[in-house]
């Protein structure tokens, strides 16, 4: 790549941030470009958040539906899915599993809640319900 | 507590653990670009994953596993590296104090998603990031980032909970700074080795590393179903892999590149200049791949995972020969 390729338009995901990219100089020398960054590394962020995101409006459904609880929203609300949490935790996944039903969550004890909200960076009270 | 390590310079890097490297041992004493690290620990690499899984899809890594980089600058540079990581996290933020305070910059492990100052859109669970802390300004730490362009900031409760974060590759609070460097130029010896075990890496015969990885991965590619539609995020994946959690286009492929340059120089052999010149056409295979995949995902062409298959045989075959001549270079 020459400096001249490195991609400038803007990736709104950056926020603002410029990254450092190896291009080749006039003298063909490689040298350390800083890069607003480009559509191809946009797109392909934008995608997985977007992936994030319908994840979680569909766990949200479910919980109105009374088809799960809390707990699953918020685990995709915080860019966790099942084998993550159940890495953060410590939990088994079928644990957790169990947890997503909502008559198994309404009886979890405060240390379990607590550890689901730390591990989430949210309060108990914030766990316990949609946004 | 006020301290700050003033000779300290903070510098941009494509990547953070080689970021580290380079940093930590410019300020004591031993000077090396962030690609000299990367070369000299034999860090580039290429690895498919289907068993461990990231965000729901296989892991697929440019580079050999995290600490690999810090762990390469022992032998060439006859370090003394500490290494400590801590149970308890009051402790851990203890120690990190009492580092400072004796006028030592000190490398930390820590999760990306709980670092204030990453730009909302990049926080996602990833537990390997490496940066430096060069002080402390009342509740603040001063860090040295390398991916970020300028100095930063952080709190200390959420420095002390980016440390502590649970789960895969947990960095359970690491922190390493160098206890001696008995050597502080690189060698020509030290090079040829470096550059013989990544060709050993790259056509190495496990089937998931190296170019046969790559060729493992195009095949999967080439399976993939057109009428599912989380087959185009299986393509963004690979591609956020290289692109976002890597360096940019490939750029494993650029910083060995520049890496190879530097090389010629200090062994004196004029070939390794050549072969920059081939890795940094390589990283440009790199980047149209990756730009194909985007205009698939973007609808701009039609998704035919064959093509991009055909992309990354062309990729594995051009690493392939590559590594054959550079083996040659080096005998």
């Amino acid at each position: 790549m020459d400096v001249n390729d490195v991609p400038q338009e803007g990736n709104r995901t950056m926020g603002g941030h410029r990254r450092a990219m190896y291009a080749r100089d006039t003298d063909g020398r490689i040298v350390i470009v800083p890069s607003r960054g480009g559509e191809v590394d946009e797109t392909v962020t934008l995608q997985a958040l977007d992936r994030i995101h319908e994840q979680t409006e569909e766990a949200r459904a479910r919980v109105l539906a009374g088809e799960s609880s809390p707990l699953e929203y918020w685990m995709y609300a915080q860019r966790l899915d099942l084998p993550q949490l159940s890495q953060v935790t410590g939990y088994w996944q079928w644990r957790i599993r169990r947890h997503f039903r909502p008559e198994k969550f309404a009886k979890l004890p405060e240390k379990i809640l607590q550890n689901y909200a730390w591990v989430m960076g949210i309060t108990i009270d914030q766990l316990k319900k949609l946004p | 507590m006020n301290t700050i390590i003033e000779n300290f310079r903070h510098r941009h890097a494509a990547h953070c653990e080689s970021g580290v490297a380079s940093s930590m041992l410019s300020h004591h004493g031993a000077a090396i670009s962030e690609a000299m690290a990367f070369g000299l620990s034999s860090a580039m690499a290429f690895a498919y994953l289907p068993f461990v899984k990231f965000a729901g899809f296989p892991l697929i890594a440019y580079r050999m596993p995290p600490k690999y980089i810090l762990k390469g600058m022992i032998k060439p540079f006859k370090m003394r590296f500490h290494f400590e990581t801590f149970r308890d996290p009051a402790t851990g933020m203890q120690r990190l104090d009492e580092r400072l305070a004796q006028g030592r910059i000190v490398g930390i492990q820590t999760s990306a998603f709980w670092l204030p100052y990453f730009p909302e859109e990049m926080r996602f669970h990833f537990n390997a990031h490496n940066l430096i802390v060069y002080g402390k300004e009342g509740d603040d730490y001063l860090i040295s980032d390398p991916v970020a362009e300028d100095p930063q900031r952080c709190a200390s409760d959420a420095l002390q909970r980016a440390r502590f974060a649970t789960g895969l590759m947990a960095p359970k609070g690491l922190l390493y700074y160098p206890e001696s460097i008995g050597q502080t130029v690189v060698t020509a010896e030290a090079i040829r080795r470096a550059i013989k075990k990544t060709v050993r890496i790259m056509l190495g015969p496990v089937p998931i590393v190296g170019v046969r990885g790559m060729r493992m991965l195009a095949n999967r590619v080439a399976k993939l179903d057109t009428a599912d539609k989380l087959s185009l995020n299986y393509a963004g994946h690979i591609v956020r892999m290289q692109e976002e959690i890597g360096t940019g286009g490939g750029g494993f492929r650029f910083l060995y590149a520049a890496f190879l340059q530097e090389a010629a120089e200090i062994t004196g052999i004029a070939e390794l200049s050549v072969l920059s010149e081939r890795m940094n056409e390589i990283g440009d295979g790199w980047r149209e791949f990756a730009l194909k995949a985007a205009r698939m995902i973007k609808g701009r062409e039609p998704f035919e995972p064959k093509q991009l298959a055909e992309l990354l045989h062309g990729q594995a075959e051009r690493e392939k020969e590559f590594f054959i001549a550079l083996k040659r270079t080096v005998a």
